[in-house]
C-alpha cells in the first residue's frame, strides 16, 4: 500500500533527521521545490511538518500539496488538492500545489503497478483513498501536537479551515503554528475518513488553482524553459516513415546567425543556435539527402483498401457469447454497415519539446511529463545511467491528450541523443515546430470496422457481429503484456468487446495488421474514440430498420446495466426527446441524435442538435450531457471536461483527417488539419448524477459519445447515416 | 538595433530584422506568456496587441512594429479592459490547459476596447482565429460576456 510506504519513509526521516525534518534549503532541493509550472524556483519557508509524500505545510501555514500526476489542463492539481485538502480540513485559500519529482517508490499511479505516470484518465480515481488518507494522517498529527501542547484530550479538538481549536478550553491555533510540533507526532495507524457528507471542498464549487497565473503569462510551459547556456535545437526530420539519413550539407545552415553546431542523429539532422529562430531558419537551410530504401510508402487510400480485403476473412475473436451463426443463419433481417476511421494527430497547443541538462551526477528533465518512469528507463539507457540518476521537473503541458505519454520516449530520446550528439556540453531545449508534431507521427490508429446485425421473424435484436482492422497501440509499450492477451490488443476493441447491450449472440474479432509501421498512440478515449462511433451509429440504423426509437431500444437493451439506462434517462429527459425542434431556415434539415457511451468507468450519454444546410455542411447547435463518473470532486470542472471533450471529439468528426500520401503526411499546420473553432462550438449542457460511488475519470469519456451523437442526429434530419469520418458534406448535399 | 516598446518599456534588441516579434518577445526579451503554436498566423496563440489592434506575432517581423505600441500578456492587468478579461476568465475558470489562453485574452481586450457589447456574432467573429484544443470556448464566450457587463 503506498500510504503506508510513504509513512515509513516519514518514520524514517523523522529517525534519521530529528529536529532538522523538513529543512530544506532552497537551491539544494530544486524537485523539492518545484511550484506547479515552476519547477525548481518555488522558494519555500524555513520549516516545514512533511507527514507523507504528498503533503507539506509550512510554519506559514503554506499548505502545499505533491501532485505526483500532470496537469495537462483536466484540473488534475486542483482535484487532487481537493481531495487531501478535505480530509486535512484546509484553508483552500493557503493550498498550493507542486508537481513531484520522478520516483516510482512514492509516486507510482496505482492502477499502473510501479510505473509513475498520467492517463487513462486515472488521476482522481487511482488518488481518492490515497489522498484522503495523506490528508487524514496529516490531520490526526496536527490533532496530536496540539493536544500535547494544550494538555487537553484529542478527541475533543475541532479542526477547520486550517485551524485547529479547542472549545472548551479556548485554545486555538493554525497549522503553521503547529507545525514544529506536529512533525514530532507518532504517524498514526488507524486513519478515520470522513463521511461523505460532511465534505466541504469535495463535490462543491472549488476553483482551479492554475487560472491565475494562466491569465496573466507566468504559468510554465517546457517551452518557456530558459537555462544559462542553453541551445535550443531544430530538427530536419524524414519526409517518410523509417527513412534514414544519407548525407547533409549543413554550410547554409552553418552560415545562419546565432546556429552553433549541426549534428546527426538517429532521428534526422539537429541544428543548434542561441534561439529558436536562428536555429528554425538554420534547419530549414539544411540541405539533406534521405534514404528511403527501407521508408514506407503506401498512402492512405493503399492502407485502408487492405483492411477492407482483411475484413472479409475472420480475425482473432475478442469476445463471443451464445452462437451468432445460428442468429444469423435464422435472422428475418441482416442489417451491415462499414466504418472507416482516419489517423488522428494529437496537435495539441503546446508542440512537443523538452529540456534535458546532463550533469555529473546524471540528468535533468524539464517536459509537460505523463510517463515519468518510462522516460527516466529510456534516457538511463542512452545515458548510462541509473533510473534514479534521471531527475524529471514536470511542468504544466500545453494540452497532450495522449501524446506526452510516449509509448517509447519518442521526443525526449530525439532531445537526449543531441545533448549526447554535443557530449552534453549545453543543456539543450528541442523544439518541434507544428509541421514537425504534425508529421512526427503517434496518431490515433486508422481503422476499418464492418458490423452486421441480425432481427429475428418477432423482431428482436439477437445478433450482432464486428469485426476491427487496425493497427495495435500497446505492441511495443510498456503495457504491451497486460494490454494484449492472445494477439487481441484490448484497447483496439475497447467499447466493442465490451458492449453492454444485451444482444444473445454477439462476436466481436480483431485483425492488427504487423506490416504498417505508422506510429500510432494512445488519443483521447483510445479505443473508445473510434469503437463508440460504428457501434453507436449502427445501432441507430438497427432501431431504424426495427422501426423502433433510439432511445427506447436502448433502454429496453440496457435493463441489465443501470448506470448506462441513468445518464441516458437523464440526458434525454434533459434535452426533451421526443418534443418536436424547432424547424429551421428554408432548406435546412434539423434532427436530434443519442449516443451512450462507457469509457474509464464513467458512463456517459449525450444528446445532440444539429442542423444541415443545403449545401451539407453541418452545424451542432446543442448538446446536452449527462455523466455518472461516481462523486464528481469537481462539478464545475466534470462540466468544464465534458465541454472541451465535446469540442475536441467535434474537432476530429467535422474536420480531423491525417492523411498519407505515397508515405508523406499530407498535413502540415492548422490549416490543412483545422480543429474547431469558436463559431461551430455547440451550446453544451451537462448535468451529473449524483453518485457516493468511488470517482472516476472525466479527462476522456466525454469524448466518445459525441461524434455518433451528432451523427444519429444527421441520419434523423436526412436519412444519411454517415459511415467515414470526418463527416464530408457532399455526402448531405440535398 | 531595433528600438521596441513593450509594455511601456523602450528596449533595444540586437536580433536580425527578420525574426518575428514573437521570438524577439520570447527569446530576446524572455516574455513568455505569448505563446508558439503554428508559425503561420492560424492559432492566434501568439496574439499581442499593437498600438491597440490584435496581432499574430509569429508573422510580423520584429523590424515591422519598431517604434509602436506592443502589449504583452505580461501587461494586459496594465489597463482597465485587460484587468476585467482577467477577472472574468478567473471568475469562470475558463482555462485548461492554458496555452492558448494568452492570445484568447488578448484577442478578447481588442475585442472589448472596440466593442463595449459583443452579440455572439460579434465574438466569433473576433475570436474565431483564436484555436483551442481543450474547446474552451463555451467559457470563452461567456466571459467575454461576464467582462462586458463588468465594463458597463
Amino acid at each position: 500500500m503506498n500510504t503506508l510506504e510513504n509513512l515509513s519513509r516519514r518514520r524514517f526521516l523523522q529517525g534519521s533527521a530529528g529536529l532538522t525534518l523538513g529543512f530544506f534549503l532552497p537551491g539544494l532541493a530544486d524537485a523539492a521545490a518545484a511550484g506547479p509550472g515552476k519547477a525548481g524556483e518555488g522558494a519555500i519557508g524555513p520549516i516545514h511538518f512533511e507527514p507523507n509524500a504528498f503533503l507539506r505545510i509550512g510554519t506559514d501555514n503554506t499548505v502545499t500539496v505533491i501532485s505526483k500526476h500532470l496537469e495537462m489542463g483536466q484540473g488534475t492539481y486542483t482535484g487532487l488538492a481537493t481531495i487531501l485538502a478535505e480530509e486535512l480540513d484546509a484553508d483552500w485559500k493557503t493550498v498550493r500545489i507542486e508537481g513531484a519529482p520522478a520516483d516510482a517508490k512514492r509516486y507510482n499511479n496505482l492502477f499502473w503497478g510501479p510505473a509513475q505516470g498520467t492517463g487513462g484518465s486515472t488521476a482522481m480515481a487511482n488518488s481518492w483513498e490515497q489522498l484522503r488518507k495523506a490528508g487524514a494522517a496529516g490531520r490526526a498529527m496536527l490533532v496530536g501536537a496540539a493536544a500535547q501542547q494544550w494538555s487537553v484530550p484529542a478527541a475533543e479538538i475541532a479542526v477547520r479551515d486550517g485551524v485547529v481549536s479547542h472549545a472548551k478550553s479556548k485554545h486555538r491555533a493554525t497549522f503553521g503554528e503547529l507545525a514544529e510540533l506536529a512533525a514530532k507526532q507518532p504517524v498514526p495507524t488507524d486513519l478515520k475518513l470522513k463521511d461523505p457528507k460532511d465534505f466541504r471542498l469535495v463535490g462543491k464549487a472549488v476553483k482551479r488553482k492554475d487560472s491565475f497565473d494562466k491569465t496573466n503569462g507566468q504559468a510554465r510551459f517546457t517551452q518557456d524553459v530558459q537555462l544559462p547556456g542553453m541551445l535550443v535545437a531544430v530538427v530536419a526530420h524524414p519526409p517518410r516513415f523509417g527513412a534514414t539519413v544519407k548525407s547533409f550539407d549543413a554550410g547554409r545552415a552553418k552560415s545562419v546567425k546565432g546556429v552553433v553546431d549541426v549534428v546527426q542523429i538517429p532521428q534526422g539532422v539537429a541544428v543548434l543556435a542561441t534561439d529558436t529562430w536562428s536555429a528554425k531558419k538554420g534547419r530549414d537551410a539544411l540541405s539533406v539527402s534521405w534514404d528511403e530504401s527501407h521508408a514506407f510508402t503506401l498512402g492512405s487510400d493503399e492502407i485502408l483498401a487492405r483492411y477492407r480485403e482483411l475484413a472479409k476473412t475472420p480475425g482473432l475473436v475478442a469476445h463471443q457469447s451464445g452462437d451468432p451463426d445460428q442468429a444469423f443463419g435464422k435472422a428475418a433481417k441482416v442489417v451491415r454497415a462499414s466504418y472507416d476511421f482516419p489517423y488522428l494527430a494529437h496537435a495539441a497547443m503546446e508542440p512537443m519539446n523538452c529540456v534535458i541538462r546532463l550533469g555529473d551526477g546524471g540528468c535533468e528533465v524539464w517536459n509537460g511529463e505523463q510517463m515519468q518512469t518510462g522516460d527516466q528507463h529510456a534516457l538511463a539507457g542512452l545515458f548510462g545511467l541509473k533510473p534514479e540518476q534521471v531527475s524529471i521537473h514536470m511542468l504544466y503541458a500545453g494540452g497532450s491528450f495522449g501524446r506526452r505519454a510516449s509509448s517509447h520516449s519518442d521526443y525526449v530520446l530525439e532531445a537526449a541523443h543531441i545533448v549526447k550528439a554535443i557530449n552534453g556540453r549545453a543543456p539543450v531545449k528541442l523544439v518541434w515546430m507544428r509541421e514537425d508534431d504534425m508529421r512526427a507521427g503517434y496518431y490515433r490508429p486508422l481503422f476499418h470496422h464492418a458490423l452486421e446485425a441480425a432481427v429475428d421473424g418477432d423482431g428482436r435484436l439477437t445478433g450482432w457481429r464486428h469485426r476491427l482492422v487496425g493497427q495495435s497501440i500497446m505492441a511495443g509499450s510498456p503495457f504491451a503484456s497486460g494490454m494484449i492477451k492472445d494477439g487481441v490488443d484490448l484497447v483496439s476493441v475497447e467499447g466493442a468487446a465490451n458492449l453492454p447491450y444485451a444482444i444473445p449472440n454477439l462476436k466481436v474479432d480483431l485483425h492488427t495488421p504487423q506490416d504498417i509501421p505508422v506510429p500510432v498512440l494512445w488519443w483521447r478515449s483510445v479505443g473508445s474514440s473510434h469503437t463508440a462511433y460504428s457501434t453507436e451509429t449502427f445501432l441507430d440504423q438497427v432501431a431504424a430498420a426495427m422501426g423502433k426509437d433510439p432511445v427506447a431500444l436502448r433502454q429496453e437493451l440496457l435493463a441489465q446495466h443501470p448506470r448506462h439506462a441513468g445518464v441516458l434517462k437523464l440526458a434525454a429527459e434533459k434535452a426533451g426527446w421526443g418534443t418536436p425542434l424547432k424547424p429551421g431556415k428554408p432548406g435546412e434539415r434539423r434532427g436530434r441524435g443519442v449516443a451512450v457511451h462507457e469509457s474509464f468507468n464513467t458512463f456517459v450519454a449525450e444528446v445532440a442538435e444539429v442542423t444541415v444546410a443545403r449545401d451539407g455542411s453541418v452545424k451542432v447547435d446543442r448538446m446536452v450531457c449527462a455523466v455518472d463518473c461516481g462523486i464528481a470532486i469537481n462539478p464545475d470542472n466534470v462540466r468544464a471536461q465534458v465541454e472541451g471533450a465535446v469540442g475536441f471529439a467535434l474537432s476530429a468528426a467535422l474536420h480531423g483527417e491525417i492523411t498519407l500520401k505515397a508515405g508523406r503526411v499530407e498535413q502540415g499546420n492548422f490549416d490543412g488539419y483545422p480543429p474547431l473553432r469558436i463559431h461551430e462550438m455547440p451550446t453544451v449542457e451537462v448535468h451529473i448524477v449524483p453518485s457516493t460511488a468511488a470517482p472516476t475519470g472525466i479527462g476522456e469519456p466525454g469524448v466518445p459519445p459525441a461524434a455518433p451523437a451528432v451523427a444519429n442526429a444527421i441520419a434523423a434530419a436526412t436519412g444519411k447515416h454517415l459511415t467515414r469520418l470526418p463527416f464530408n458534406p457532399a455526402d448531405l448535399a440535398a | 538595433m531595433i528600438q521596441l516598446n513593450v509594455n511601456g518599456n523602450l528596449q533595444q534588441l540586437d536580433v536580425a530584422p527578420d525574426t518575428p516579434l514573437l521570438w524577439a518577445l520570447r527569446d530576446t526579451l524572455q516574455l513568455t506568456g505569448t505563446k508558439y503554436g503554428c508559425g503561420e498566423a492560424l492559432c492566434g496563440a501568439c496574439t499581442v496587441l499593437v498600438d491597440g489592434s490584435p496581432m499574430r506575432s509569429c508573422s510580423v517581423p520584429v523590424s515591422a512594429v519598431a517604434g509602436r505600441k506592443v502589449t504583452t500578456i505580461e501587461a494586459v492587468d496594465k489597463q482597465r479592459i485587460g484587468k476585467v478579461v482577467q477577472a472574468a476568465w478567473r471568475k469562470l475558470d475558463v482555462v485548461q490547459c492554458g496555452y492558448c489562453q494568452s492570445g484568447q485574452i488578448m484577442s478578447a481586450v481588442a475585442l472589448l476596447s472596440q466593442n463595449r457589447k459583443p452579440s455572439d456574432t460579434d465574438i466569433d467573429n473576433a475570436m474565431s482565429g483564436n484555436l483551442c484544443r481543450c474547446a474552451t470556448y463555451v467559457r470563452i464566450r461567456a466571459a467575454i460576456h461576464e467582462a462586458a457587463k463588468a465594463l458597463v
